[in-house]
């Protein structure tokens, strides 16, 4: 009894000062905005995921569209109800396969020089200029793919074999745009690996060429493969270079002189004209979307597992 | 004597193993030449294209202008006014009175604008600035050969003009005032979005997040959007911005049903989406800018007293600032270059009007380059290449005062 009184006592002087926090509305109410801020970009996801589906549903609800015609018939003309998806695709592939064909061997042989090469003030240097490369808009790579690197195609190979629009070009082009990327975050990953591999690696009388393709690139290559997977999604959303330089009709074609309609481009070009509202054109843009956002989206989180999987982590 | 055997065994080939580094080496220097090279002759190209003769004609010949026997070079103001006056339809007259009066204008104003109006010159030819300096005399011979009324002049596609005159459909006279206005508006909109929601987004993410589920799919949420390509948000735009805010964005709900826009393919829509697609980008650069904010800064905040917010607000926020301005001059310049996006909201392909409210109709300038590059003819593609040359000037100094900030403010710990 006697102790619980002397609780008591204890627990009313503590109540005299009061110790508790005081709610501070002004601090709640910023904290939720903050919060809000946020949350905002997963109703942006939400927003693409909702409206690219509502309206890619609505599309393949459409009379004329069959959803395993478009999987399995290689024939788009809108206009004659065709919708076979594979025009577009082989043309995205095509551009994206010779784009990489470039940016890869030669963005990496670019990180690998930066990296273990280049003495500081070269690469001092260099970097910047890279980073310019990289800050380009895109239409101007697409103006140089129309008036130079065309005319330079069809000089080589001769003008009825080259058409004026290719995905040669486009895709060579791209490959240039894509190489800052690649070069960045490779040679991110190549001065990630530790000193101490390489002195070990000196050390056992290993030349610096071995050291750089033994040691390094293999301790890096999680980095390095986030980074080509990186590339290849940023090469299959490109659009401005294919929509100038491409060519618009969708086509059918393994030759990559003749002109064929990418994903993207075709997107530009249906858009490009006043669409109205519930046509078929509008909705086809639609669920071409999705199915390029679900393409780099898929890209974008193998490169993460890549690299978290894969990581070597060093002290 | 096994020992002695692996020495030599390594210094047998210790030659071709060297041999190999050497040609790698000369590989990987070739590499990095070859982009180089890459970015030389892309700048040559634009610069060779910007540049160089023109010939034209003019579609009313100026001798049969004359009066009294004086050619329109050497004629008053007066006269050409009245020239103006007599020539246009009174309607076309009065909207160029309004647009500035014709008392306040000057001589060589009034000399441009006949020049523009009643003689328009018309393009025949136009050679690149290359052929231009090489082959001088025979470009003349051509054009004297072919052409025997033009007039051959060497110009410079990018002048003072071309940046403040409106857009039109004639190559000679076109300037990319309405695009460069045009841009300027889009990125109002896109920083009055982007920016206080990018800036808070981080602040949350950095200090008041704990790691649970959630947050840490809006963190993998950021990343995975920054990644989308542009041309989703575009059709994200058209879809959200265009169609389903329409009263909002073609300014219904305000009252301002103007003719111009009768639709949602708005400054406004076209700003809101780049601030979408700029938004994943504003917020990991700040995040990056915020954590490199010592802790101890907010140890002592909060050792005299202060509450978490206070301690945001008055030491954390105004030390990242020169990051967070840094990176958001970067997502910035980002915009300015976007094309696609734009063109799915939905530019207008040829107005010739400045925008002059967020509910104007408008174009950009890489939508005014896209749409220049597309028309088969050379002078367009000139006219392309000055207008490249502007906006990389822009997008230049954008990035110059970036890196100028950085180095500026930006203190270390």
């Amino acid at each position: 009894m006697a102790e619980l009184s002397l609780k008591n006592q204890v627990e009313k002087k503590a109540s005299a000062i009061n110790l508790r926090r005081k709610p501070r509305w002004g601090e709640t109410i910023i904290q939720s905005l903050l919060f809000f801020s946020g949350f905002f970009s997963i109703f942006v996801t939400i927003g693409i995921v909702y409206e690219l589906g509502k309206e890619a549903l609505l599309f393949f609800q459409m009379p004329e569209v069959n959803f395993l015609e478009s999987l399995t018939t290689a024939k788009w003309q809108p206009h004659t109800g065709n919708f076979g998806i594979w025009p577009l695709v082989n043309s995205t592939l095509m551009t994206t396969v010779i784009a990489m064909l470039i940016a890869i061997p030669l963005g990496m042989a670019v990180a690998v020089y930066l990296s273990e090469y280049a003495n500081p003030r070269v690469r001092n240097i260099l970097k910047p200029i890279l980073e310019v490369l990289a800050g380009i808009p895109t239409i101007v790579y697409g103006y140089f793919a129309l008036t130079f690197m065309t005319p330079l195609l069809r000089e080589i190979f001769g003008r009825d074999v080259v058409q004026i629009y290719n995905t040669a070009s486009a895709g060579l082009v791209m490959g240039i745009l894509i190489l800052p990327l690649i070069t960045s975050m490779t040679e991110d990953a190549l001065s990630a690996v530790p000193r101490s591999l390489r002195e070990a690696a000196y050390g056992m009388g290993a030349t610096k060429l071995e050291v750089a393709l033994q040691i390094v690139v293999p301790a890096a290559l999680s980095g390095i493969a986030a980074a080509i997977i990186i590339g290849i999604s940023r090469a299959i959303g490109e659009t401005m270079i294919v929509a100038v330089a491409a060519g618009a009709g969708p086509n059918f074609t393994f030759n990559p002189f003749i002109g064929a309609e990418t994903i993207t481009g075709h997107i530009v070009r249906i858009s490009g004209g006043d669409l109205s509202y519930d046509s078929i054109d509008y909705n086809s843009i639609f669920a071409l979307g999705l199915l390029l956002f679900f393409i780099t989206l898929a890209l974008n989180i193998i490169s993460q597992a890549i690299v978290r999987r894969f990581r070597e982590v060093y002290e | 004597m096994k020992e002695k055997a692996v020495v030599q065994g390594f210094a047998n080939n210790l030659d071709a193993r060297n041999r190999r580094g050497v040609l790698w080496h000369v590989l990987f220097q070739a590499s990095t030449v070859v982009g180089i090279v890459a970015l030389i002759a892309l700048m040559l190209n634009i610069i060779n294209s910007a540049f160089g003769y023109v010939a034209y004609e003019a579609r009313v010949d100026p001798d049969t202008l004359a009066v009294d026997g004086t050619p329109i070079q050497d004629q008053s103001k007066d006269q050409l006014v009245a020239l103006i006056h007599s020539t246009l339809s009174s309607g076309a007259y009065n909207k160029l009175d309004n647009e500035k009066p014709f008392a306040d204008r000057s001589l060589e104003e009034v000399y441009q604008l006949v020049v523009e109006r009643i003689v328009r010159p018309k393009v025949v030819e136009v050679w690149n600035l290359w052929p231009s300096l090489t082959q001088a005399d025979a470009i003349r011979a051509t054009v004297a050969r072919d052409h025997p009324d033009a007039e051959l002049d060497f110009v410079s596609w990018l002048t003072t003009d071309f940046v403040t005159r409106p857009q039109t459909s004639e190559p000679l006279t076109a300037g990319v005032r309405t695009a460069i206005l045009g841009s300027l508006w889009t990125i109002l909109f896109t920083i009055l979005l982007a920016f206080p929601i990018g800036v808070g987004a981080a602040i949350y993410l950095e200090e008041y997040a704990s790691d649970n589920w959630l947050n840490r799919i809006i963190q993998t949420n950021i990343n995975n959007l920054a990644g989308v390509p542009s041309i989703i948000y575009g059709i994200l735009g058209l879809a959200i911005f265009v169609r389903a805010l329409e009263p909002l964005t073609s300014g219904k709900i305000f009252g301002l049903v103007n003719l111009t826009s009768e639709n949602g393919r708005t400054v406004l829509s076209a700003g809101l989406t780049l601030g979408l697609l700029v938004l994943p980008i504003i917020i990991i650069n700040a995040q990056e800018a915020i954590r490199a904010v010592p802790r101890s800064l907010r140890n002592a905040s909060f050792g005299v007293g202060a509450t978490k917010w206070q301690t945001v607000w008055s030491h954390v926020l105004p030390t990242a600032m020169p990051g967070i301005l840094t990176g958001t001059i970067l997502a910035i310049s980002r915009a300015i270059g976007e094309t696609a996006p734009l063109v799915v909201v939905g530019a207008s392909t040829a107005i010739s009007f400045d925008p002059n409210s967020p509910f104007s109709k408008f174009t950009t300038l890489p939508i005014q380059i896209y749409q220049w590059t597309s028309r088969p003819q050379d002078e367009f593609r000139s006219l392309a290449a000055a207008s490249i040359l502007v906006l990389l000037v822009l997008l230049l100094s954008l990035n110059a005062s970036a890196v100028l900030l950085r180095n500026r403010f930006s203190r270390r710990f």
